[in-house]
This record gives structure tokens, C-alpha cells and sequence, in this order.
């Protein structure tokens, strides 16, 4: 895993009796967004701060480039703590040419690089205004510049888009994807579930301090529950509860949602990074379904339903929060 | 790599440096202490003169025989008398209560003498008054006995009584006495403000969660360094001007009869205390910040290490000015946690042993050493702990 790769490598660590990781592993390759996704308290935030070393864990290890962390190339990463860190009266320019000089650059090069990225951002116009002066939307792009103002080789952002208006979200996406593009590993934890479904190639999940799920939004969707969609106007209550591989159905207005198990073969087939396979193992099943619904009358529609990130992210953590439920591993994980 | 990190720490030193400078609050309170003082000096100086100068009117024809006598007789103790006469004894009068002349003697007998004042004769004055009649009262017994009046005069005046004491004090200058006491206030509020600056400085970076930040790429050491080097300077600096311009206003108003020599040496020592006391205690106060997250919060924490300052100079200030030389208070002055504030003092004062000068220097030298381990142990494990205050046990730990 050497090539600029950050790896996060079973890492835990306990507060007291409570544990907040427990054996957390994922790796952020290079030109890649991965989003955090996970509820309150999960443990993204700890997992973010131990990268930085902020924290420390209490075992496992961290690696960058193949080399366990060190000071050295943790000063290579660009953080965005969760909870907005900056001189409150200090002026946005004085702050960010402060902020690339602590990081070795040059007194020139530092504050062209900070006029560089508050004008990308769009907060040129607030170069000589203290920070506290500034919205909160406006202070969260300071905080991004203040991330990126050092030419960073990763970027480990808390939560860079909580607070900030479509137009900002737009303006922050395009910077990462640009970031990206350039071959730094991107981490980034959100709670808007929709916007990580557009921007990230993977998505990591945790729950209880551990990674329950990490792959790419559609390996995801083909672990979670498979939906079908069924319009058979003429259908009698409860016409699929007894079909096999059912779990649960709901019916209104003529329209069934039908949810499937998830049969061994699909998971083994994603596993396998099969999508063929997984594909032909809810064949079977479906196929049933249709005929069943046919025998009720007309059929005006018949579909597969995906189930969104926000579907996969509630039933991923209905099932950590149940007990002895292996975790949901998926190609993008290393054992 | 070593450069880097100085270099480091010299960055984190001159934000705090530009940061304060630019403040307004900053410079006018350096401006305002320093005006306090020059202002102090000049007061000092129209008072000590007022003190010692006294006009004084006298009625006609005492001018030839009495005045004199007055004027020898103040001399002797040390007041300078502006004597002029005054025919009309109305006049005389009214130029008291105009407050022109502050005594006029209006006659005298052989066993009194009549003077006129504003409201009350001080008590000075009234001695004077007292010797120069009881001198008259001898001259003109001694002239009716057929004695010289004028050798008996000069016996008087050269009458002086010797002493010899056996175990004689360390001279000092009362003058001194009071700058002793300007030196404590100034290196207190010195320490006190630089102090409480450092730690709200750290909890400043805590609450706003800046150090998050900032410690993804300086260390915990550089970072608590730099912030103490940095207003340490500004510190220095504010107390050279601030003693700089408040002995120089002494010296030229005259308030301060001192040698330049004499003047200098105490605004040394006040400033190699200030950078010992102050490398002392910012530590520890940087230390004691980093352990809380509010800034309503700092006042309680630093608390213990406020109290010890203020003992120092409140046992500086009310003991030595009335007592220099005070056994307990000398002993104490050798500890390092109060030697920032009584030492100074004691030499401003003047007067202390030069092993005694030697031996609070070197304690406080070897004392600061372990202070700044201690207090790096602390700031590294509670800076980052944010929320309720963290204890001192698990931050030592």
C-alpha cells in the first residue's frame, strides 16, 4: 500500500469504558474521495483527530505512503477540525499567510498562496476583516483555506459542509474534486448523506467505533435490502407476503413495494466483485414475483428499486446496534 | 530541521508580538503608566518644594532682631524661610489669607510671639517658632549679664548630638524607600498582567479550538514557548519604557535625588527580575490555562499563583518601605516564588547583602528549569482536552 495511500490500520481506542474506535480500518487512495459517514458520536471525529495525532490511539497505526505517520508528514496533511478552529480577531489574510508560514513556507509564498485560495473560495473581499466578523458560512470557507493552504498531500476535513448554502456546497465540491484530480486522498465526514452519495467514490460507514461498511456507493446498494416495485392495481392485500425471499411488503393505491432478502450468493458475488452474479442471484426470486403479480390482474410496472445511502446508512446501523452481526465487508476492505 | 524550529517558535512569537501592538488597549496602557509616573514625579517635586519653602512675612522692627534668629534656626533643620517685611500689619494679614505669604509674625514680647495663619500652624513650623523664641529669650538674658549673644548664638548652632551606635543599619536614603515601593508596584503588575495575558492567550487558542489547528503541525512546546516568548518581550519592553520614563522624569524634575549611575542600576534589576519572575510564572499560568476551556474560567485556575503574587507584594510594599531591613521579610525574599516580587523591591531599597542578591538569583535560576518541565507536561496532556476542566492530577500523568 505504499504510493500515497493513507491507511488507517485497525485503530482503537477507549475513553474510560467507553469505546469510541474499535479496530477502525479504511485506506483513502490517492485521487480518491472517500466519504465518513456515520451517526452522532460513531467515531469519525476520533478517528480524524488520531490521524492528525491530535489524539492518540491506543493501538493500531496510521500510514502514509506505506511509512507509519509521523510528525514530519502529518504536517503534509490539511485538517478541518469538526469544531471551527481559528483566531477569532486575527484578519483572514494575516491568518492564512500565518497558518502556511507555521506549515514552512516562505513569508511571499505563504500569502500568495492565501490570496490564492480566498479567492477561489470567494472570500477575497474579506482579506482585512477579523474572522468573528464574518458569517458563519463565509468563516467555513477561511477554515477550508486555512486546510489547503499549504499545498497539502491528503486532506482530512470533519464536516466541511455542514452550514454552508448550495452555492458554497457547489464551490467546496469543485475544490475537492480539483484536489482529487491532482492525486490527494480525500477524507471527508458529512451527515448529508445525499451530497456524499455525489461527490465521494467510496463511502465508509461507522457505527459503534467500527467500520460496518466501505466501498463504492453502488457496491453498497447491492449489499443492502433489494426493493421492488410492483403497480398491480388489481392485486389483493397481501398478495406477495408468502412468495419466498419476501421479507416485508407494503401496499397503496395499487402499488407494492416489496423487499427482498438478501441472498448469500449476493454477497458473496459482491465480495467476489461480481456484479453479474449478484445480479443473477436476485433473478431467481424476482422472476417468481412477477409471475405472482401477473396471476393478480395487469401489471402496469415492475422495477428494481436502489436503495439510497440514507436506506443502506439506517439499515447498516440497525444492524450493528443488533448483536454478533458480522460486518458487511466488501472488496474495498482489507481483511 | 533545528532552524525550522526556532524558526517556528519565532513565528508564533512575533504573531503574539503584532497581535498585542496592534491592540489599542495594549498601547494605552503602557502610554497611561508611564504618564502615571511622570506625572507622580512632578507632583512629588512641587510638594517636596512646597515643603520646604515657607514664606514669611514680619511686622516692622522685627526684621533687625528676630528675623535673623528665624532664619539661622530654620536652617538648623532643614527649611528654607523667604522672609520679607511687612509694615502694615493689616496688610500683613491680608496677604495670609491670600494665601501670599502662609505666616506673618505680627509681634512679639520678650516671652511670646503672635503669628497669623491661613488655618493652623504646622507643626514645623511651630517648633521653629518655638527654638527662635526660646534663642531670643537666652540672647537677651545673656546680653543683660554682659555675655556675648552672638558666640552663644554660633555654640548653638554648632550644638550637635553623637552618635554611636553599635550594631549601625546599612545606610539608605528614605527617598529610595518610596522608589522601593514604585518597584514593587510596577514589577507586580508587571507579572500579574503578563501573566494573566499568557493564560488567557491559551485559553483563547483552546476555546476557539484553534490549537486543534495549529498542533497538526507545531508541537505542544513550540507552540506554549513561542506564546511566552513572545508577550515576555512585549512585557520587557512595556517595563523599559515604563521604568525608563518614570525615573527619567525623576531625575529631571528633581522628585529623585539619585546619581544616574544609582537610577540605572535599580531599572536593571527590576528588569532582571521582571524576565526571571516572568519566565517563572508564564509557564506555570500557561499551564494552568491550558487545563480549562472558557475564559470565564481562567480567573479561578490561576488563582493559587495569583495569591502568591499578591503575598509578595503586599508583604513587599507595607513591610519594607516602614522596615528594610525585616528578618522574615529578607528570608522570604530568597524564595523563588516570592523573590520576583520582593527582591526588586529590597533593591530599590538598597542595602541588601551581595549574597543575598546571589543566592535568590541562583535559586531562581535553578528553580525555573523544573518549572518549565512541569508546566510543558501539563500543557501537552490538558491543551487538547477540551470541555470541563481537567484535573491537574491526570494532566501530570
Amino acid at each position: 500500500m505504499a504510493d500515497r495511500t493513507l491507511v488507517l490500520d485497525e485503530l482503537s481506542k477507549s475513553y474510560g469504558s467507553t469505546v469510541a474506535l474499535d479496530r477502525l480500518s479504511m485506506d483513502v487512495r490517492p485521487g480518491e474521495i472517500l466519504g465518513f459517514v456515520g451517526s452522532n458520536g460513531a467515531g469519525k471525529t476520533t478517528a480524524m483527530r488520531i490521524v492528525l495525532g491530535v489524539l492518540s490511539a491506543d493501538s493500531g497505526e496510521v500510514r502514509f505512503d506505506g511509512e507509519p505517520i509521523t510528525f514530519a508528514t502529518r504536517r503534509r496533511i490539511g485538517y478541518m477540525p469538526e469544531e471551527r478552529g481559528l483566531y477569532p480577531r486575527m484578519r483572514v489574510g494575516d491568518q492564512l499567510t500565518y497558518l502556511a508560514r507555521l506549515h514552512d513556507l516562505d513569508a511571499r509564498s505563504a500569502e500568495a498562496a492565501a490570496r490564492l485560495w480566498t479567492e477561489r473560495l470567494g472570500v477575497a473581499a474579506r482579506w482585512d476583516e477579523p474572522v468573528q466578523k464574518l458569517s458563519l458560512g463565509n468563516q467555513q470557507r477561511v477554515q477550508l483555506a486555512a486546510a489547503l493552504v499549504h499545498e497539502p498531500d491528503v486532506l482530512v476535513l470533519d464536516e466541511p459542509f455542514s452550514g454552508l448554502d448550495p452555492v458554497a456546497v457547489d464551490v467546496m465540491s469543485q475544490v475537492l474534486r480539483d484536489k482529487a484530480a491532482d492525486g490527494v486522498p480525500i477524507v471527508f465526514s458529512s451527515h448529508q448523506l445525499d451530497l456524499v452519495e455525489r461527490l465521494s467514490d467510496r463511502v465508509g460507514i461507522v457505527a459503534r467505533g467500527r467500520m460496518v461498511a466501505l466501498g463504492s456507493v453502488e457496491e453498497l446498494q447491492r449489499t443492502g435490502a433489494a426493493e421492488l416495485v410492483v403497480v398491480a392495481p388489481h392485486a389483493p392485500p397481501g398478495w406477495a407476503d408468502h412468495l419466498p425471499g419476501v421479507v416485508r411488503t407494503s401496499q397503496r393505491d395499487g402499488r407494492t413495494v416489496v423487499e427482498l432478502a438478501k441472498t448469500p450468493s449476493a454477497i458473496t458475488g459482491q465480495a467476489l466483485g461480481n456484479a453479474d452474479n449478484a445480479d443473477n442471484a436476485d433473478d431467481a426470486d424476482d422472476q417468481e414475483i412477477l409471475a405472482a403479480a401477473l396471476a393478480t390482474g395487469p401489471v402496469h410496472e415492475f422495477a428494481h428499486r436502489r436503495p439510497s445511502l440514507t436506506d443502506l446508512f439506517r439499515a447498516v446501523v440497525r444492524e450493528s446496534n443488533e448483536p454478533d452481526v458480522a460486518p458487511v465487508l466488501t472488496k474495498g476492505q482489507r481483511r | 530541521m533545528n532552524r525550522s524550529v526556532l524558526g517556528t517558535v519565532g513565528l508564533i512569537a512575533g504573531r503574539e508580538i503584532r497581535t498585542r501592538v496592534r491592540s489599542k488597549a495594549f498601547v494605552i496602557t503602557t502610554v497611561i503608566t508611564a504618564l502615571t509616573l511622570v506625572a507622580l514625579a512632578i507632583v512629588v517635586s512641587v510638594i517636596q518644594g512646597q515643603a520646604n519653602t515657607s514664606k514669611i512675612g514680619v511686622a516692622a522692627g522685627l526684621e533687625q532682631r528676630f528675623a535673623p534668629v528665624l532664619q539661622a534656626v530654620a536652617q538648623r533643620t532643614g527649611k528654607d524661610l523667604q522672609i520679607t517685611s511687612v509694615t502694615d500689619p493689616a496688610k500683613g494679614r491680608a496677604q495670609v489669607s491670600e494665601g501670599n505669604l502662609d505666616l506673618f509674625v505680627a509681634s512679639t514680647t520678650p516671652t511670646s510671639v503672635t503669628v497669623v495663619v491661613d488655618s493652623n500652624l504646622d507643626a514645623g513650623m511651630q517648633a521653629v517658632l518655638q527654638a527662635a523664641l526660646q534663642q531670643d529669650i537666652v540672647a537677651a538674658e545673656v546680653a543683660r549679664l554682659g555675655g556675648n549673644p552672638q558666640a552663644v548664638a554660633a555654640d548653638l548652632a554648632s550644638a550637635e548630638v553623637r552618635v554611636q551606635a553599635l550594631t549601625p543599619p546599612p545606610p539608605y536614603d528614605p527617598q529610595r524607600l518610596f522608589l522601593g515601593v514604585i518597584a514593587g508596584i510596577l514589577i507586580y503588575l508587571a507579572l500579574m498582567l503578563a501573566g494573566q495575558m499568557v493564560a488567557q492567550g491559551v485559553v483563547e487558542e483552546k476555546s476557539s479550538r484553534v490549537v486543534e489547528l495549529l498542533l497538526a503541525t507545531v508541537r505542544p512546546w513550540q507552540l506554549m514557548t513561542g506564546k511566552v516568548l513572545g508577550l515576555g518581550t512585549l512585557g520587557l519592553i512595556q517595563m523599559t519604557f515604563i521604568g525608563a520614563a518614570g525615573i527619567t522624569a525623576g531625575v529631571a524634575t528633581g522628585a529623585l535625588d539619585l546619581p544616574v549611575a544609582a537610577a540605572a542600576g535599580i531599572v536593571g534589576w527590576l528588569l532582571v527580575w521582571f524576565l526571571l519572575g516572568y519566565l517563572a510564572y508564564a509557564f506555570v499560568f500557561a499551564a494552568l490555562g491550558a487545563l480549562v476551556s472558557r475564559q470565564e474560567d481562567v480567573g479561578g485556575v490561576v488563582t493559587p499563583v495569583t495569591m502568591i503574587l499578591i503575598v509578595g507584594y503586599v508583604l513587599g510594599v507595607s513591610v519594607l518601605p516602614v522596615d528594610p531591613y525585616n528578618t522574615v521579610v529578607s528570608v522570604l525574599s530568597l524564595i523563588p516564588a516570592l523573590s520576583p516580587t520582593l527582591m526588586p523591591i529590597r533593591l530599590a531599597i538598597g542595602g541588601v547583602p551581595w549574597w543575598q542578591t546571589t543566592l535568590a538569583l541562583v535559586l531562581m535560576l535553578a528553580t525555573i528549569p523544573v518549572l518549565v518541565a512541569l508546566a510543558s507536561r501539563i500543557y501537552r496532556n490538558a491543551v487538547v482536552r477540551s470541555g470541563a476542566k481537567v484535573r491537574l492530577r491526570d494532566a501530570l500523568r
